[in-house]
């Protein structure tokens, strides 16, 4: 017993590794392996064979064309949301908060503290028809005497970005709260205002955490199937909510786990865009 | 008269003047709080609608106050049991994923060996996973092993365990990092063996990361709707609840048990912020 946590032994970190990495390559590699194999599989449920149905993913992709596309707007949109109100808000924390910092950190962190689904359909009581939001944004003819902002695009683009606001704001606050103020006030003895100050030093310092914060937004905005199924219609769905019915209503493994693949391969070629667009040592740190 | 006309546009700039000095001192102080209380509003209304009294099925418009919801929380049927297994799966899931991160946490930071770049790589993989990928492929394995595993509870707990460890990891490795080897050299040196040595000198060092992962790992398991949904077969968690019935209509009930929920969480993180700010000051008083 006494070797098993020994330092030097060779075996000692595979001893340590073993349980978690076996728990990882069983319930999360293996099963992506699985579903690799039902996605090129054909034949109606439940007499599925395994026939190289590679046609799986071009069907998906034709079919679903709309679903996709419409995926990867509300996740950037919702992206780009999260970034301009929680840049602001989270550069007040980081040097205008002073002594209460930690209590507006709480702050972002608590929707997280509301269970996902509850925190969703407030939005329902915030946005229903009879409504303030809606009866007010009537009164000033925003909206037409019967306009709603339920079941529209406004309304689960909204409700993307209020549940992904924090993957967004805790990278960036990260990034900002290590500025060194020093370097700030070098720049305006150096005669920057704080505009050019705020251009030349605060926002370059800050890009990791605003790459970070992007990634960590837009994965998993662009897999969810929550905010268009409670606030939307089907003229919202997502890619999410074609692979969730098709697994789950329908009972198509087939064409779920290959649009599975689809949503995975885009969100990589997303990715792979956006490290030539920031450069990739930004992207890996 | 000259006076006059001279001195009226020169206050009227001045106030102008004024008035765009404070807006501009205060327009980030202003959208910051604005970003905030927009945080805030859908929380507020999650707490505020679990103690309305709804005429008919639908909780959506503002009735009158009551606090029958949360004397009878379990009225509905059906929930007081996925609130009991939502903090059964929790507790199970986290203690065991804690065990299993933090030693390849230990493994990870402590250890050069072959492999560690993939073990890395292995551990970022799920957190940046959709999570309806995560909960789609682990259907895809549980619907070829029926005839060993039952869809349900069980198999919750695994794809639970599976999607914490990752969060453990990460959590109890930033602690590991900045961590002082002399004190466990000090430890051998005065003659503890390897074992004690890790329980005397080691673990109480790590367990305020442990607490911290396991805190979290709890949170991530007890809200966790899209993989759960997947790999639940008939059995029901607080959130697959909260989606089955928000197609008929959401009970009030539902808004108290999430606002319990809240309220205890939001309790641990002030106490934290306060046992961290007292440790700080001692730290302080003690050089």
């Amino acid at each position: 017993m006494g070797s098993f946590f020994h330092r030097h032994g060779a075996f000692t970190p595979y001893l340590l590794l073993a349980p978690g990495i076996l728990w990882l390559a069983i319930f999360f590699l293996i099963p992506l392996a699985f579903l690799g194999y039902e996605s090129l599989q054909s034949g109606l449920f439940p007499d599925f064979q395994f026939t190289w149905e590679l046609s799986n993913f071009s069907n998906g992709i034709r079919d679903y064309r709309e679903q996709i596309v419409r995926s990867f707007v509300y996740a950037g949109i919702a992206t780009i949301a999260c970034l301009v109100l929680a840049y602001p808000l989270v550069y007040w924390i980081a040097f205008r908060a002073g002594p209460w910092r930690n209590l507006f950190l709480l702050f972002i962190v608590a929707p997280f503290f509301v269970t996902y689904l509850v925190r969703t359909l407030a939005w329902l009581n915030i946005l229903a028809d009879e409504g303030p939001v809606v009866g007010a944004l009537r009164a000033v003819h925003i909206l037409g005497p019967d306009g709603r902002l339920l079941a529209t695009t406004f309304a689960v683009v909204s409700g993307i970005t209020y549940n992904f606001f924090p993957f967004m704001a805790l990278p960036l606050y990260v990034s900002l709260e290590q500025i060194d103020p020093r370097l700030l006030e070098a720049a305006k003895d150096l005669y920057a205002s704080s505009t050019q100050a705020f251009l030349r030093v605060t926002l370059p310092l800050s890009a990791p955490g605003i790459v970070a914060g992007t990634l960590l937004t837009f994965i998993p905005a662009a897999g969810d199937f929550i905010n268009a199924a409670l606030l939307g219609t089907p003229g919202q769905a997502m890619i999410g909510n074609v692979i969730q019915a098709k697994f789950l209503e329908s009972l198509d493994y087939p064409g779920a786990a290959s649009l599975s693949f689809v949503l995975m391969g885009l969100i990589l070629v997303a990715l792979l865009v956006y490290a030539r667009i920031v450069g990739s040592e930004k992207l890996t740190g | 008269m000259t006076t006059l006309a001279e001195t009226a546009p020169r206050v009227r700039s001045g106030l102008g003047a004024r008035t765009w000095r404070f807006v501009k001192r205060h327009a980030l102080t202003a959208y910051a709080l604005l970003v905030v209380a927009y945080l805030m509003l859908p929380i507020a209304v999650v707490i505020m609608f679990s103690f309305n009294a709804p005429k008919g099925r639908f909780n959506f418009v503002w009735q009158g106050f009551t606090l029958d919801n949360w004397i009878n929380w379990d009225a509905v049927l059906g929930l007081r049991d996925a609130v009991v297994t939502s903090l059964q799966i929790g507790f199970l899931a986290t203690v065991v994923a804690t065990a299993l991160g933090t030693l390849i946490a230990l493994a990870i930071v402590r250890h050069h060996f072959v492999g560690r770049g993939t073990t890395n790589v292995l551990v970022f993989l799920p957190m940046s996973t959709p999570e309806i990928v995560l909960g789609a492929s682990l259907l895809t394995l549980f619907l070829n092993t029926t005839a060993v595993l039952e869809l349900g509870f069980w198999t919750i707990f695994i794809a639970h365990v599976m999607f914490i460890i990752s969060f453990v990891v990460v959590t109890v490795k930033a602690r590991l990092i900045g961590f002082d080897r002399h004190l466990e050299e000090a430890a051998m040196d005065l003659g503890a063996n390897e074992l004690t040595t890790f329980r005397k000198v080691t673990l109480p060092l790590i367990a305020p990361a442990m607490l911290a992962a396991a805190l979290l790992g709890f949170a991530l398991s007890i809200d966790d709707f899209v993989i759960t949904y997947f790999n639940a077969g008939s059995e029901q968690t607080f959130p697959v609840f909260v989606w089955g019935i928000a197609r008929v209509a959401v009970p009030p009930q539902v808004n108290v048990v999430a606002s319990a929920i809240f309220i205890v969480a939001i309790a641990l993180a002030l106490a934290n912020v306060l046992w961290q700010y007292r440790s700080a000051k001692r730290t302080q008083g003690a050089t």
